[in-house]
Formats: structure tokens, sequence, C-alpha cells
């Protein structure tokens, strides 16, 4: 079992919801049950995959080394090889999006949108799925490139066809942004590959995609062709995180998207950007991240209070959940631009956080959404009257949004405010801490709209519009099912947070050059053009 | 007695490999038959054309493959014709190629009201033009090679006998195409000036013995900018849009794939082998021409409300890509010549798939405008999903093919590693972000917006040719992109590199 987990067990999660969405290509659309359960049984499957993993990840017992690593010919001509495998950053990422999916199947279960068609909706929601596990998996820079972009195409049709009044604008947005991005990228990683030097690769000497090789190969770039590298990755990631300036595809994207596609897409999708930044541009350009770093933090900072302001505008709730996400994914780019093990800890602990809060409350707004027709606040209230049960979750979830000490979203949050006023010895104490000060201005703010937002939802009496609205009813079975596993990890994780900083702290250390720790970026660059 | 003889039998005939050239004999006695087929049998004969040369163009492929498996490069006529790898993947694409615009026509010209036989004949015939160019290495073949593939290509343009537009589009197609090659010809008759040789391995010699002297320049651009026409590259593309439209649908397929091809072999041959070292003559104009056609074209396409001119000008686009490697090819040679071929064989499935939808979905719809493609889903999910697949691989999305052509494109800019390359490959960067949102109103049309009240939502019949060729196109466009060792063990730099 063991040796089955180590070589198939990363390729076949990977495939597995391809599969299924291709068997039920072949069924006729008029069955819709068979349709749901296939759908289900695929997650749940890819989810146990999932859980298996996990445990044999945790007897291996080497978290800051890649594990279940495959490595075989793909491209040979392109010297791109189908490599796979994880190590404690991508670990909980993949896990997340493996629970995350099956909890869209059964949220959708009974309340598919129009134009429902539940076929095409389950198999989008599928390919999605090999799309965002191929991505954290990728070892291969060209690899990761085509997981990347396989995302695209499924979450453009999700929004285009099941999204709200104005989805076809939406749907092109999110799709022209991210495209411009990674279409930038490409180029970089191209860049990265004829300048690197060339590797020893199977007794041979090429260039290489392989990410695990590229950090050594990278150094001896010239640091003004790193910069310019560096570049090209961080619009690829920054509009996917996605950071001030380029955020602005991402309130239309969430608030057009059907429920489970904004979950997903702020789950998961999301995550991808920070992943890149961590996974990629960081370890293999070091000395570019020092120069960049500072300019990365300010949008940071910015897309903070940028964020912060932004909900505070809002009278939709979908909208102001989704200006939220600027202002937490803020943070976790924060914890990145310090580029100490401690911050890049907190930005991963912040992605698993904000996935597991800010997806639970997409559902609730669309639970709310489809009781009051309406997601306009100045209608709503009351729900406390209303739906008891439903508003407590909300406010549970508010409450770990807003970074309260003992959930999830405290340590995404502080850490990477903590981290931020003892940055990398490269980088410029003075600014990261005046980052850290507006950051800490960030949470007061965070609490404010948060509160607001539950005050006007949840607080008060129902209008008189939906005072006897029959429709108004308390959270159903299927909502319960899809919630309560995002509930608990958001309370464990809270209260036990070594859980996730255990499995995190080894990669990260292990992804950090040395050249950080030195006090300028040029004494690092010297030593790797000595060798 | 003797003193005259040798003027008089003193013509030896070279020794002719008859294996080498059995592809292009198979071709003309396949286009021979099938035009025998109408003078004999006329009326009753129709029936049979559009199989006979399907099977016909089959059969040609068998001594393309019995040549590839020998492997060995055959040179005739002073190697004016050479058989090499190149010259036979490209000799397979092109009969593959003509081989699906059969299958696109065979209804199509049916059921029209035209008389099929000489249609088949002259396809036929254009594509033993084209197989004669992959092997050509010198100007004349060269020339005679296009002008065998242009001037059935005019006549088919306006098929459509009693349509004004088929006409106005034979007709500036003739007209521009004329031009074209009288210009190139004098651009190839100051070549010959100067190398005293029509072979381009001489005329390579010639070119890089001299510095930058006018008539080397002129020639060069001159040869450069004719097939500029012929693969409708910025700012000589404004043929395309109106014959396209005008054309029969399955003959614009055949324009926009095995002609825009063709001028791309020609290119290829022509700078690698014949203007080699003049690379300060040849880089910026195709720079420029590279440039000029992915901007030009996507800026246009994205006005189109017609199908049918939106692929015209998104060939444009696509085109203004294949050029981009030959802007660098004076740095990485090889490299550029395997990036092009690769781009131009994947495009040749996405794009001949494209318009195999626009041709099934006319059956219906009678109708070119892209909104006449509101509520496809609703009565053709298959052929839905299908277009989307093409459109958004010409798009460049993985894992569609379109994305490792355009890779391969990147690839070769980037490798160059020069301010020239980044700078293209920054605007191809940029270029196909706009490309997608004229692709992705097409994908909108078909998937957000709901049918017109008075459709026929009745389930849409393919014909069992246009369902082989959508198959075809389909599996071809996904495989190369899941798996591109599929394509790149046809296209790799070192085995398709040009011998002259």
């Amino acid at each position: 079992m063991a040796e089955f987990l180590n070589d198939w067990g990363l390729s076949l999660a990977t495939f597995l919801p391809i599969i299924g969405a291709a068997v039920m290509l072949l069924i006729p659309k008029e069955n819709e049950q068979l349709h749901k359960l296939i759908a289900l049984a695929t997650s749940v499957a890819v989810a146990v995959f999932g859980v298996l993993l996990l445990i044999q990840f945790i007897d291996n017992d080497d978290y800051g080394a890649l594990n279940f690593v495959v490595d075989k010919s793909w491209i040979d001509v392109i010297d791109s090889r189908y490599i796979m495998g994880v190590d404690g950053i991508s670990l909980p990422l993949m896990l997340l999006t493996m629970l995350i999916v099956p909890l869209c199947v059964i949220y959708s279960w009974n309340h598919f949108p129009e134009p429902r068609n539940p076929k095409a909706f389950l198999m989008l929601i599928l390919i999605l799925e090999t799309g965002m596990i191929g991505t954290f998996a990728a070892q291969d820079l060209i690899l990761f490139f085509v997981f990347f972009e396989v995302v695209l195409l499924p979450m453009y049709f999700m929004i285009g066809v099941w999204g709200g009044e104005n989805r076809r604008y939406a749907a092109i947005k999110f799709f022209l942004f991210t495209l411009f991005g990674s279409a930038l990228m490409l180029v970089s990683f191209l860049a990265l590959y004829f300048l690197a030097d060339p590797t020893m690769v199977a007794g041979e000497l090429t260039r290489t995609f392989d990410m695990r090789l590229l950090p050594d190969a990278a150094a001896g770039i010239a640091k003004s062709s790193q910069v310019w590298v560096f570049g090209g990755m961080f619009l690829g990631f920054g509009i996917k995180v996605p950071m001030f300036p380029f955020h602005t595809w991402l309130p239309d994207a969430h608030t057009e998207a059907p429920t489970v596609g904004s979950v997903i897409l702020a789950a998961v999708l999301l995550k991808l950007g920070t992943y890149g930044f961590v996974r990629i541009a960081i370890p293999i350009l070091p000395e570019a991240a020092a120069e960049w770093a500072p300019f990365i933090g300010l949008l940071a900072v910015i897309g903070i209070i940028y964020g912060a302001l932004g909900c505070l505008a809002q009278r939709d709730l979908k909208r102001l959940v989704a200006f939220s996400s600027v202002a937490h994914m803020g943070f976790v780019m924060l914890g990145i631009a310090t580029l100490t093990d401690f911050g890049i800890n907190a930005a991963v602990f912040g992605m698993v956080a904000h996935g597991l809060i800010t997806g639970m409350l997409f559902f609730l707004a669309g639970s709310v959404k489809e009781r009051y027709h309406t997601l306009d606040m100045t209608r709503l209230g009351g729900l406390l009257v209303q739906a008891p049960r439903m508003g407590w979750i909300l406010g549970f979830c508010v409450m770990a949004s807003l970074g309260l000490p003992g959930l999830a979203g405290f340590w995404g949050e502080f850490p990477a405010i903590l981290a931020s006023y003892n940055p990398a010895e490269v980088l410029a104490e003075e600014t990261f801490r005046s980052y850290m000060v507006v950051a800490a201005v960030g949470t007061v703010l965070a609490a404010g709209y948060l509160l607001w937002m539950f005050q006007k939802t949840a607080f008060g009496n129902p209008k008189d519009e939906f005072a006897n609205d029959p429709n108004v009813k308390d959270a159903t079975f299927s909502e319960y099912l899809a919630w309560v596993p995002l509930l608990i990890l958001i309370l464990l994780l809270g209260v036990y947070p070594q859980l996730l900083f255990g499995a995190t702290d080894p990669a990260v250390v292990n992804s950090l050059s040395e050249c950080l720790e030195s006090a300028t970026s040029e004494a690092c660059f010297d030593a790797a053009a000595g060798q | 007695m003797f003193s005259f003889a040798p003027s008089l039998v003193g013509f030896v005939r070279p020794d002719i490999d008859w294996h080498a050239v059995a592809p292009e004999l198979t071709l003309l006695g396949v286009g021979a038959v099938v035009t025998l087929l109408d003078i004999i049998f006329l009326e009753r004969g129709r029936a049979y054309t559009s199989a006979m040369a399907g099977i016909g163009l089959l059969i040609t492929l068998i001594p393309i493959v019995t040549l590839a498996a020998q492997g060995t490069t055959r040179e005739m006529f002073g190697g004016a014709f050479v058989v090499d790898n190149f010259a036979l993947v490209l000799k397979a694409m092109f009969i593959v190629v003509a081989y699906i615009v059969v299958l696109l026509s065979t209804n199509y010209i049916a059921e029209g009201d035209y008389w099929e036989n000489e249609y088949y004949g002259l396809l036929l015939s254009a594509v033993l033009g084209m197989v004669l160019m992959a092997s050509a290495r010198d100007l004349i073949t060269i020339f005679v090679a296009l002008e065998l593939l242009s001037i059935p290509a005019y006549l088919l343009a306006a098929w459509r006998k009693g349509d004004l537009k088929s006409n106005e589009a034979g007709l500036k197609y003739y007209l521009m195409g004329v031009f074209a090659s009288a210009i190139m010809l004098y651009g190839m008759s100051l070549l010959f000036g100067l190398a005293g040789d029509t072979r381009l391995s001489e005329i390579s010699v010639a070119l890089s013995g001299g510095d930058a002297e006018p008539v080397a320049i002129l020639g060069i651009i001159f040869v450069i900018v004719g097939f500029a026409f012929k693969v409708s590259g910025f700012p000589f593309h404004t043929w395309a849009p109106d014959t396209y439209e005008g054309a029969p649908t399955p003959v614009t397929a055949f324009l926009a794939v095995a002609s825009k091809a063709a001028g791309f072999v020609a290119l290829l041959q022509l700078v690698y082998a014949g203007f080699g070292s003049r690379d300060d003559v040849y880089e910026p104009l195709f720079w420029i021409l590279a440039v000029g056609s992915m901007t030009a074209g996507n800026l246009m396409a994205l006005r189109q409300k017609n199908i049918v001119r939106l692929m015209a000008y998104s060939g444009v686009s696509q085109a203004g890509f294949m050029l981009a490697p030959l802007a660098v090819i004076g740095a990485i040679g090889d490299e550029a010549v395997s990036a092009v071929v690769t781009y131009v064989l994947i495009y040749a499935a996405m794009n001949l798939g494209a318009f195999a939808v626009i041709i099934t979905v006319a059956r219906r719809t009678a109708s070119g405008e892209i909104s006449s493609y509101s509520g496809l889903f609703g009565y053709a999910p298959g052929l839905c999903v299908v277009m989307s697949l093409f459109m958004f691989s010409l798009a460049g999305i993985p894992p569609l093919g379109g994305w490792f052509a355009k890779f391969a494109v990147f690839r070769a800019v980037v490798e160059a590693d020069t301010a020239w390359g980044y700078s293209l490959a920054a605007i191809a960067a940029v270029n196909s972000v706009i490309a997608l949102f004229y692709y992705a109103k097409v994908a909108r049309m078909m998937w957000f917006e709901a049918a017109p009240a008075q459709a026929d939502m009745s389930a849409l019949r393919i014909p069992p040719s246009l369902l082989a060729a959508l198959g075809l196109t389909a599996a071809a466009t996904l495989l190369f992109g899941i798996y591109p060792p599929a394509i790149t063990h046809f296209t790799d730099g070192a085995l398709i590199a040009l011998s002259y």
C-alpha cells in the first residue's frame, strides 16, 4: 500500500476527477440523479485518496522534502517532464481542494442555479478539481503552467452560464485578466529555462523546467535579468491573487458567479497565485525577490486598506465578501513579502484559513440569496430571528474572518503582521515596520466592516417584505452536511495551529535560500557567481 | 557530320529517382482519373468523384510513408528538388489537409448548384502544387509550384458562379495574387542576376559574400513581400476577408490552411536555405510583419460580425505568430523552422475543425453571422463543445493543441536571447490575450445566449463526412495539447532541418 501510494497516489488523485467527468460525458443528461451520484462518488474518492496520502505523508515523516515524487518523460524536445510531488506547503492546499469540492457537490445537490443542467455543471467542477490539484502537485514549470490554465475554462463557463445578471462581462473579465498574467508568466518561465545554467538530468547536461533543480541552476543569472524574469511571474501570480491594482476582476467574478463557483474561486483559485510566489518565484529567484519585496509589501498593505474601504462601501453582501478577500489576500502577500520563514508560514496558514472561512461566507451568502432573492443589505435583516442557526453560523464565520483569536483566521493575520516587524535581513526594517502599522489598522477596519455586515443582515427584525415569507427557512440538511466540516476545521486550526504549522514549517525553511539571511542580496549573488 | 550532333542529342535526361517523385506522380494520376471520369461518364460520374478524390489522396500517403521509412535524403535536378524530412512532414500534412477539405466539400458541393467534377480535379492540382512546394529548393521550382497551387485556387474561390460575392472573391484573389507573383518574380530575377543560378544553395553563397548591396536587399524584400501576400500577413492581407467570405466555405478552409501553409513552406525554404547569412535584411522585416500582423489582425477581428470574416482576421493574427520565429531565425536556425512547422501543423488541425463546425452550422442557419450561433448549446451541444474546443485552442488555452503551438513560438523567440526576441515575446503575449476576446465571443454566443424565438430547435443532423472531419480534427487538437510529443516527434529541430 505504501509503495502504491508513493508511486501512483498523486497521479491518481489528480486525474480521478477527469475520469469521473469522462464517464459522465457518456451518460445522457436526463439521468440527473446518476450524474450527481457519480460526481459525489468521484470527489469523495479523491478526498479519501487525500486522507490516505496524508496518512502516508505523516508516515514518511519528511515534511520538508517532496513526497510521492513521480518523474516521467513528457515532452522531451523541450526538456519538460511529468514531475509531481507534494511537500508541507502544497499538501495542506491540496487537501483543502479535495475537501471543498465534495462539499460543493453536496451543497448544490438540491439547488442547481439556473439553467440547471447538473451534468455540465458537475463536469466543470470535476475538471476544475483536476486543474487545482495538479497545480499544487506539479513540480515542472510547464506542467504547472498547463494545470494553472486548465482551471480557466471551467470557471469561465461556470460564471458565464450559471452566473447572475452581469455574467457575460464578469466571465470574460476574469478570463482576460488571468490570461494576460499567465501569458507573461510563460515568457518568464521560458527566459528562466534559457538563462539558467544547464543541469545534470539523468546523466546528461541539459536545460530544465524542473522546479527542484532550478533554484541552484538559476543562481548564476545576472541580477538585472532576474529582476525582469521575476516581474513576469509577479504579473502572472499577482493577478491571480489578486493584488491591488489587479484586483478589479475579483468583485465582478464573485458577485456574478454561482455560489459554488464563488466558493471554489475564493477557497482555492486565489491560492494558486500566492502558492506560485511561495513555490516558484521566491525559491528560484531569491535575489530578485529581495528587490521586489518592498514593492510587493506596499501593494499588499494598499490592498488591505483598499479592500477594507471597498467593503465599507458595499450594499451587496457577496460583493462585500469579495472585497474582504482582497484585504485578506493582502495579509497573505505581506507575510510572503517579508521573505522570512515565519512570514511565509503565516502566509500558507492564511491561505488555508481564508479558504475555509471565505468559502464558508460565500456558502452563506448563496443561501441568503436563495432565501431572500436579494443580497442587498439594506433590505436584509433579522436573520437571527428568522433562521437562528444560520444566523449564528454567519456570526461564527464573521468572527473567524475578522481574526478573533481561537479561530483559524487569527493565525493567518497575526503572524503576518508580526513577521513584518522583523523582515529578512536583506530588507529594510523601517519600510516593513511601517507596513506593519498600516496592516494593523487594516485589522481594525476588518472588524468594522464584518461586524457592520453582521449587524445589517442578522440583527434587528426582518423587513416587512420578508417578515412572513415562507421561503425563509433555517439551514437544511445538505447545507449542514456541506458546512459542518468547514466549521470544525476553522475551530480546530484556531485552537491547535501547530497542526498546520508543523507541516508547513520544514518545507518553508527548505524553500528559502540562505541569501536572504545575509545583510545584502549582493553578497549572496557574489557567492553564487563565485562558485 | 558529328559536329552538330550534340546540339540535337545534347539533351541528356537527368536521372529521375522515381520513388522520390512518387507522391507527385500519384497525385497527378488521381487528378487525371477524376477529370477523365467526368468526361466519360458525365452526370453518372458525379456520385463517385468525391470518394475517388479522397481515396486517391490517401493512396498518395503510401509513397510518403515508404520514403519516410527509408529516411534518406534524396536530391534531384542538381539539388532543385529535395526530399528530406522537412519535405515529407509537410507533404503528409498537405495531403491530410486536402483529405479533410474533401470531406468538408462532399455535401457542400453535392447539395449546391455547382458542377462538381472539375472541383475535385482543380483541388487535386492545387494540392499537387503544395506537395511540390515542400520539395522545391530553387527559384523556378518554387515559382512553378506556387502558380500550380494558386491558379486552381483562383478558380475555386469563384466557384459559386451565380453569386456576386463569390465572383468578387475570385477576382480579388486573382488580381492580388497575380500582383504579388509579379513582385516576387521581380525579386527572384534580381537574386538570379546576383547569383547567376536559381538554386537556393548557390544564392546563399552569392549573398553571403558581398555587403549590403541594394540589389540583394531589394531582391530579398520583394520575394518576402510576395509571399507575405500568400500567407496574408499585414499589410498585405486585404484580399483575405473578402475572398474568405465570398468563396465556398470548404474552399475558404483550404485557402486558410493549406494555401497559407504553402506560403510558409516557401518562406522557410527561401530564408533558411537561400538568404541564410543576410539576417540583417530579413529579420527586421519579419519582425515588423509579425508584430503588424498579430496586432492589426487582432484589432480588426474584434469588430467582426461575420464568422468567416472573423476567421480571416484571426488568420492574419495567427500568421503573425507563425512569422515571429522567422524574425530570429538567424540566431537559432533549425529551432525556428521547427517552431513554424509545429505551429502550422497544429493550426491546420484546429482551423480546419473550426471551418468544419462553420459549415455544419450553416447547414441549419444558412447564415455566417456570429449572432446566428446563439443558442447552439440548445440544439447541438456536442457541436458546441467541439467548437469551443477549436476556439479556445486557437486562443492558445491549455490543454488544447493551440497552447503548444504558441509555446513553440515563445520558446523560439526567447531562445534567441536578444532584445528584439524578448520584445516580440512580450508583444505576442499581449496579443494572445486580445485574441481570446473574440474567440470567447463565439463561445459566449453558443453557450450564454438564448436562441432566437422562432429558431428550429430540433436536433441537428450531421452528415457522416462532416462528422468524420469533425472527429479527426477534434481528436488531433486534443492529442497535440495533452501529449505534445505526438507532434514534436515530427517537428524536432534536428530532424526537420532543411537540406539544400
